[in-house]
């Protein structure tokens, strides 16, 4: 088995026993992106010199016996709206091409102290306004299992960098369910942790109340294990908890014995994949059959989730989006007024789709409008969260889809951005309520494209997750964890 | 028609905190262009607002000195707008939710004392300062903006349209600034922008109760120019309508060079700031516990200050008013009345030669040792030193913080009274001035003081008088 092939965990150990060295471990990684990153173009920026320049940092370390982290020198892939200090950090975005931010964010920099490599920054789609990386001002990420699909969005890039082999851990962020979306179609664990979980310093806003940072890995104990250095309480974020971090790893023998798991009834329409619904329904035989209670559970409300989802999202977005104003910093056009100055440098650096969503917040923020729109969908969010408190007085678990369908191809949503929204249908209303849920690979459809199911916890109670949708990994049988990857195969 | 003209004030004031409201760079004032800022009062891409507590509870002295409603839950909300001196396209202000609502502040107008009601006080983030190569930012042919300013923690408090004068504006400010300057949480110079009001004037006939047309009075940068302004604005008002004009919603620039106020833009329709609630900031929530300890720590204020300095020292108005201009000032007042019982001497002291000295030399009472000023009126008193001396004394105390007493042993500046010293004088002042010598012969006792006068001038004022007398007679 090659390096690039390993999780984590398997990584750590061979590192921790000296038997590789985290140079070896990065250059396995860097080489792997050299052959498939042409094909999938997971990578906006590669930064392999700095990666093993922080790797051989950690070789020499651990030469001096020095106490490091379990991950240390397991190397780390970063979606692009995340801030690295001297890597240019562009959102994907024209407006941000030649941005370079002064300051680590705090999830980057909690990585690099623990000895992680920075491979480079993943591709999404642009502000990570999107759900399949079409969006990315740049180029478009493929699917590794099947290069004409999209890898899902926003964070398409870092998912599909963990799914073909070019990192072995990667940093997302999911506003709507851009963690666990691209994590389903690319065949990967993505985890949404609870808002406030992990500090959102640092990572370039979209929707404030709803963006949180969260890991992509190839199992359930990777990400457990990587959410455990990332999460915390963080000064430079009011919005993070100080709920204490448990050993998240430590959790996942625990099994699902006893585990009262609600089996979503709203995530299981008409218009969803058949293939996707008996995946679910075997994940909860599954369940049941390893001394788990499953019964069904209605969201009544999460029905409008679509709606208040949309309009909170832009109206935070029109307002955080305002600083790309080509003033202080990034694409700044000339103008002979400064109205004009302002609307060049937005025109030309801004994408359609942000474009879309910023009239959209702005016109619901108006004064006329704020009641209409805005309050009301934080009516709908405050109804949605009380049905996920009520589910979990009954539950530990949540199970349902992702996603409705596998991955589709590129270009099929592009030109109708309602069927692109309605691709995040299941994923939406747990961020409105602030709930953790994580995304778990459950077996593949007939044209060999993975499914994903997902599982919600209540508010901090991450270690259930880790439990059961390891427990998920150990029943679903043997399946390859990563595409065959060859510059013929499509 | 006679009218009476409404005005409504609304006012920020620069809390002096040593950090700013959401990140931890210096507020000082004058710092080089561009120095005191960091990525997050830039507002570059990922940052966050961190809120510093003691502009929180500088806010909450402010308002509860302002006898306001201070609210358990307040909430930051964003104010949307485009402009190069905002570096997230975003105030953070408070909206809907206040800090505090409600509050007066009792003012002494020239028709008597009166209450002026306040609407609100909230909690806000300064912005950057820009200067234009040209008249307007679209005009200018490039402009230079200084972020230092970006994030200074900023109240804002909002009168009730109660005020009808320039004058009582004015009387208004100057007690605001006043009460703030106990509280100690701002140092409220109007000259340095720490103290800033806009003006909202209209006319109504006088007697009648709804509200005219307004215009927004900007640019009043001194409590002089409120008061110019704001008679200029209700003259002008009053000019148009008995010409039978028609006022319209405006906003005005005063132009403090021409003594006018020039409109800027009539006012098509209010802007629209897309107000919503911070998502990145928590709503504010004060325990009542921590609001009522925050009230105990209120100092006293200046009116009841005053009101206790009249009685307790028999003081006049304009003299309570003097001492307590300050509570430094005020503080140094009762500190020296401690140990010097002569409170009629003390004062004049005080409001006369201290206050004089304070200004001269630039600094603040609390600079200044209570017990000294004690020590030289206690040195004039003993007859040790004389008036000139004493006011000569102070000056340098001062200036230089050495007690009184050591200026007097260094310079030798003490009465001269032994013989010996004065004995020659005398003799040679006999000799001198024999026109004078005959006069007193002849029983002018005017002539007397001419020589003493004359003694006196050798000494630069520092022999003893009496002594002076004594030898002449003695000798004559």
């Amino acid at each position: 088995m090659k390096l690039f092939e390993m999780t984590a965990l398997e990584l750590s150990r061979l590192l921790q026993k000296k038997e590789v060295s985290a140079v070896e471990v990065t250059q396995s990684f860097i080489e792997r992106a050299g052959e498939v990153e042409p094909l999938v173009q997971a990578y906006i920026t590669r930064t392999p010199e700095t990666a093993l320049a922080e790797a051989e940092a950690v070789d020499e370390k651990r030469k001096r016996g020095e106490a490091l982290h379990p991950l240390a020198g397991v190397p780390l892939a970063v979606k692009d709206n995340i801030c690295s200090c001297g890597v240019r950090t562009t959102c994907a975005s024209r407006f941000l091409e030649q941005y370079i931010p002064p300051e680590d964010a705090t999830v980057v920099q909690k990585a690099r102290a623990a000895g992680m490599p920075l491979l480079g920054k993943t591709n999404l789609d642009e502000f990570a306004m999107g759900s399949s990386t079409e969006s990315s001002a740049f180029f478009p990420t493929r699917n590794p299992w099947n290069l004409s699909r999209v890898p899902g969005g926003s964070s398409g890039g870092s998912a599909a960098a963990v799914s073909s082999g070019s990192a072995p851990l990667a940093l997302g962020s999911d506003t709507g369910g851009s963690v666990r979306h691209p994590a389903a179609f690319c065949g990967v664990v993505g985890l949404r942790p609870t808002y406030g979980r992990v500090s959102r310093a640092g990572l370039i806003a979209l929707a404030s109340s709803l963006d949180q940072a969260g890991p992509f890995a190839l199992t359930a104990a990777d990400a457990a294990l990587f959410l455990e250095l990332i999460a915390g309480q963080d000064r430079a974020d009011f919005t993070t908890s100080d709920e204490a971090v448990p050993s998240y790893l430590a959790a996942l023998p625990k099994g699902v014995q006893g585990l009262r798991v609600g089996l979503l009834v709203e995530n299981v329409p008409d218009h969803f994949d058949a293939e996707i619904i008996t995946a679910i329904q075997k994940a909860a035989k599954n369940l049941a059959d390893n001394g788990a209670v499953v019964e069904e559970v209605s969201l009544p409300h999460t029905g409008a989730s679509l709606e208040a989802y949309h309009l909170i999202c832009a109206a935070e977005a029109s307002s955080n989006l305002g600083r790309f104003d080509g003033v202080i910093f990034g694409r700044s056009a000339a103008g002979e007024n400064i109205n004009e100055m302002y609307s060049r440098s937005r025109g030309e650096g801004l994408g359609p789709e942000v474009k879309r969503r910023l009239l959209l917040g702005t016109y619901i923020l108006c004064e006329s409008r704020y009641e209409a729109y805005y309050m009301q969908a934080m009516r709908v969010r405050t109804l949605i969260r009380r049905d996920y408190e009520s589910a979990f007085k009954r539950f530990d678990l949540l199970l349902g889809a992702v996603t409705p369908t596998t991955a589709f191809k590129l270009g099929e949503k592009l030109d109708d951005p309602l069927a692109m929204y309605h691709a995040d249908i299941c994923i939406l209303h747990g961020p409105l309520a602030g709930v953790p849920a994580i995304s778990v690979p459950y077996g593949f459809d007939s044209g060999g494209l993975p499914i994903g199911v997902q599982l919600t916890a209540a508010p901090f109670r991450e270690e259930i997750l880790f439990r059961a949708a390891h427990f998920l990994e150990q029943s679903r049988g043997p399946e390859p964890l990563r595409p065959q990857l060859s510059p013929s195969g499509s | 028609m006679k009218y009476e003209a409404v005005i409504g004030l609304e006012i920020h004031v620069e809390l002096q905190t040593r950090s700013k409201i959401f990140c931890g760079c210096s507020t000082a004032f004058g710092a080089e262009p561009n120095t005191n800022c960091c990525p997050g009062c830039l507002g570059l891409p990922g940052t966050l607002p961190v809120l510093n507590r003691r502009a929180v509870e500088y806010a909450v002295r402010a308002a509860l000195a302002l006898n306001c409603r201070v609210q358990g839950k307040s909430v930051f909300a964003r104010k949307n707008y485009f402009y190069p001196d905002l570096p997230k396209a975003y105030q953070i202000s408070q909206n809907e939710q206040p800090l505090a609502w409600g509050g007066y502040l009792e003012v002494d107008f020239p028709t008597g004392s009166r209450r002026v009601n306040l609407q609100r006080v909230h909690l806000e983030e300064e912005a950057g300062k820009l200067i234009h190569a040209g008249d307007s930012i679209m005009s200018a042919a490039y402009s230079l903006v200084d972020y230092n300013r970006a994030g200074v923690p900023l109240l804002e408090i909002v009168t009730a349209p109660e005020l009808h004068s320039g004058r009582e504006a004015r009387l208004f400010l100057e007690e605001l600034r006043t009460l703030l300057l106990y509280t100690g949480v701002s140092d409220v110079k109007m000259e340095e922008g720490s103290l800033r009001c806009d003006a909202n004037i209209s006319l109504r006939p006088a007697g009648s109760a709804g509200l005219g047309i307004r215009t927004e009075v900007k640019n009043l940068n001194s409590f002089r120019a409120v008061e110019q302004a704001l008679n200029y604005e209700a003259e002008r008002q009053a000019a148009i309508l008995a010409d039978g004009g028609e006022l319209f919603t405006a906003t005005c620039h005063w132009d403090d060079n021409r003594k006018a106020t020039v409109v800027m833009r009539k006012k098509e329709e209010a802007a629209d700031y897309r107000y919503f609630p911070d998502p990145d900031l928590p709503p504010l929530i004060l325990e009542r516990s921590y609001i009522e300890a925050m009230r105990e720590q209120l100092p006293e204020l200046p009116r009841e200050r005053r009101q206790r300095l009249r009685e307790s020292f028999n003081l006049s108005d304009d003299e309570a008013a003097m001492l307590t201009a300050t509570r430094e000032l005020a503080d140094f007042f009762e500190a020296a009345a401690e140990s010097y019982r002569d409170y009629r001497n003390l004062v004049n002291w005080v409001q006369g030669d201290l206050v004089y000295r304070l200004r001269e030399s630039g600094k603040r009472a609390d600079e200044i040792s209570p017990a000294m000023l004690v020590e030289l009126l206690e040195l004039l008193d003993a007859g040790e030193i004389n008036r000139p001396v004493a006011k000569e004394l102070l000056a340098e105390m001062v200036k230089s913080g050495v007690s009184p007493r050591k200026l007097v042993q260094q310079r030798g500046l003490g009465k001269i009274s032994d013989q010996e010293s004065l004995l020659p004088l005398v003799e040679q002042v006999i000799a001198e001035n024999p026109d004078a010598v005959e006069n007193y012969r002849k029983g002018k006792e005017k002539a007397l003081a001419f020589l003493v006068g004359k003694v006196m001038a050798m000494t630069r004022g520092r022999a003893d008088p009496q002594e002076l007398n004594r030898l002449f007679r003695e000798k004559l």
